[in-house]
Order: structure tokens, then sequence, then C-alpha cells
């Protein structure tokens, strides 16, 4: 059993399982949405008594807190327990895509990019810091990201979550194709 | 404890996104060229899964486990902000390769530096406060 949770998972295990969470939180009588935990943090620092927006009882959104406590937790648990120290299965042609910009893959994430050091070059601002901030700023104006749009919205058929993902699609086709071989050349 | 199974829903959520491999960059770099069906085949058996449990819940009536019925809210009908702030934060996620969930789950798996992702995406959110009135809804 234990070997069979090593494996990475297929897509039409992850998908499901993705869903399960979506149906045990709407069956706690909350939602899924992870975004609205930024918004949380917001209101937890002080930021309710300059603006409105943020000035709501953040006990009540407690819960996710605990929650995204517990999906960091669930990310430590997998990388100490359940990983066999596997290379993440992208296609020939990405790997291919990324030699040209002398990125090799391996791990989860790009090391010469993600890391403490790149902070402080213009690349690695760029993706970490600027793409941090987009990230907030977009979910927060969007009203949702994949968990409360793309996942929960769609779900449950609502049109502003399907124009939300085409949004995302939009941004994301943008930076792929556009801008991060501008990045990865700078 | 009543936030336990808050917190073993967040543990059972980072497990599936980490050997899913959704939390990583490379997946969401492929993804945006078409180059492979794994992100779509997670995010859209997901959302079919998704449509028929929405369905179950209200056919069948579903109590929360407080007792209370369930009942859905529908997504305010903004459609300016569901657009101009999707694509705002898709050029993030091309970036970053990571979502609001896959952050946490990103810093839970040991990559330490996106705490700094986390805090940028918090500010994010606290400009977007401040701007809202000011912003096409």
């Amino acid at each position: 059993m234990i070997e069979i949770i090593k494996q990475p998972w297929p897509w039409y295990v992850a998908g499901p399982a993705i869903s399960l969470v979506m149906f045990l939180l709407i069956y706690f009588g909350k939602n899924f949405g992870v975004s609205s935990t930024l918004r949380t943090m917001c209101s937890i620092g002080g930021a309710g008594k300059i603006i409105d927006f943020f000035k709501f009882d953040w006990k009540d959104q407690l819960w996710n807190l605990v929650f995204v406590g517990g999906a960091l937790l669930g990310g430590w648990i997998t990388s100490a327990f359940l990983m066999d120290n596997e290379m993440v299965a992208i296609s020939n042609s990405t790997v291919e895509s990324l030699t040209e910009y002398n990125i090799i893959p391996h791990g989860y994430v790009p090391q010469s990019i993600f890391s403490w050091a790149s902070v402080f070059s213009l690349q690695g601002f760029i993706m970490i810091i600027i793409g941090g901030f987009l990230v907030g700023f977009g979910t927060r104006w969007a009203g949702g990201c994949t968990s409360g749009h793309a996942i929960t919205g769609l779900s449950n058929l609502q049109l502003p979550s399907l124009v939300s993902v085409i949004g995302f699609f939009i941004g994301g086709l943008i930076t792929t194709h556009f801008l991060l071989p501008l990045i990865f050349n700078l | 404890m009543k936030y336990f199974k808050f917190l073993t829903a967040g543990i059972l959520f980072g497990i599936i996104l980490t050997k899913s491999e959704v939390i990583s960059w490379y997946r969401i770099y492929e993804m945006f060229r078409f180059e492979s069906f794994h992100m779509y085949g997670v995010i859209g058996s997901a959302v079919l899964t998704g449509i028929i449990i929405i369905q179950l819940i209200k056919r069948v009536g579903l109590k929360s486990i407080g007792g209370e019925p369930v009942s859905f809210s529908d997504k305010a009908k903004n459609y300016k902000a569901a657009l101009f702030g999707g694509t705002i934060f898709g050029l993030g996620w091309a970036m970053t390769g990571a979502c609001p969930g896959p952050i946490y789950v990103l810093i839970g798996n040991g990559f330490l530096v996106f705490i700094l992702v986390l805090i940028s995406a918090a500010l994010g959110t606290l400009a977007y406060g401040f701007l809202k009135p000011r912003l096409p809804h």
C-alpha cells in the first residue's frame, strides 16, 4: 500500500480527491477557497483600521487558516514520508524548452530561480516578489483563485467563475509565452 | 477541538497537491504550453466530480455536520473584476508556478523561499483592498 502511495498520483486520482476536500469543507458548513486566507491575514495585521475591506471579524475565518496550516503540514508529511525522490515527469518538449534557458529541470521548482540568493537578482525578484504580489492582487479582485473559482465555482456552474478561469488563462499564457522568455534572458 | 477536522482536511489537501505534482512550477509551465494533459486532467476531473457532488448535495438536501442545511451562495456577478482580476492572477500564477493553495504546500515541502511569495501575495491583497473603490468591478 505504502509503495503505491509513494508513486506520483495520476490526474484521475488527484482531481476527484481534490473535490472530496471541497465536499468535506462544505459538509463542515464552510467553503473551499484558499485565497481568502490572504485577506484574513491582512485583517489580523490590523489593515481594517485603515481600509474597510479588511474590517471584519477574522475569528470567523480562523477555520480556513487552520485548513491552510494543515495543507502546509500535509506538504511536510509527504516530503518526509511519502516520497520516492523522483523527478517531476514533465514532457520532453517542456524539458527542451527549459534547457534553452539554461534551466535543468530538477525537483519541484527551478532552484536557480526560487532560492533566497536569487531574490536579490532582477530575475528572482520578478518571479518571487512581483509574481506573488500579482497572485494576491488578482485573486482578490477576481473574488477567488483556483480553489474558489475553478473548482468550487465551476462545480456550482457559476458564470463569473468561468470568466475568471478564462482570465487565469489569458494571464498565464501571456506570462509563459511573452514574459518568461524575456525574464529568463535577463 | 472544533478545528481538528479542518486541520485533517488541510493535511489531506497538502498530500494530494504534492503527490499529484500540482505544486510543481514545471507542471504549471507545461500546462500553459499545452504540452501535457496532466493539469487539465486534474482540474477537469475535479470539476466533473465537483458538479456531481454539488448536484447530489442539492437533490438530497444534505445537512452539514452542525445540522444546518447546506446552502450555496452565488458568486458576485462582477464580470469585469472576474476578467481583469483573473488575468492579473494568471500573470502571477505562471511566474511563481503556484496559486494560493500550493504556496502553503510548497512551504511545507521545505521550499522556504515561498514564504516570501506568501508575504508578497498578502501585500498584493492589501493593495487590492486599498485600490478597490477605484477599480472596475
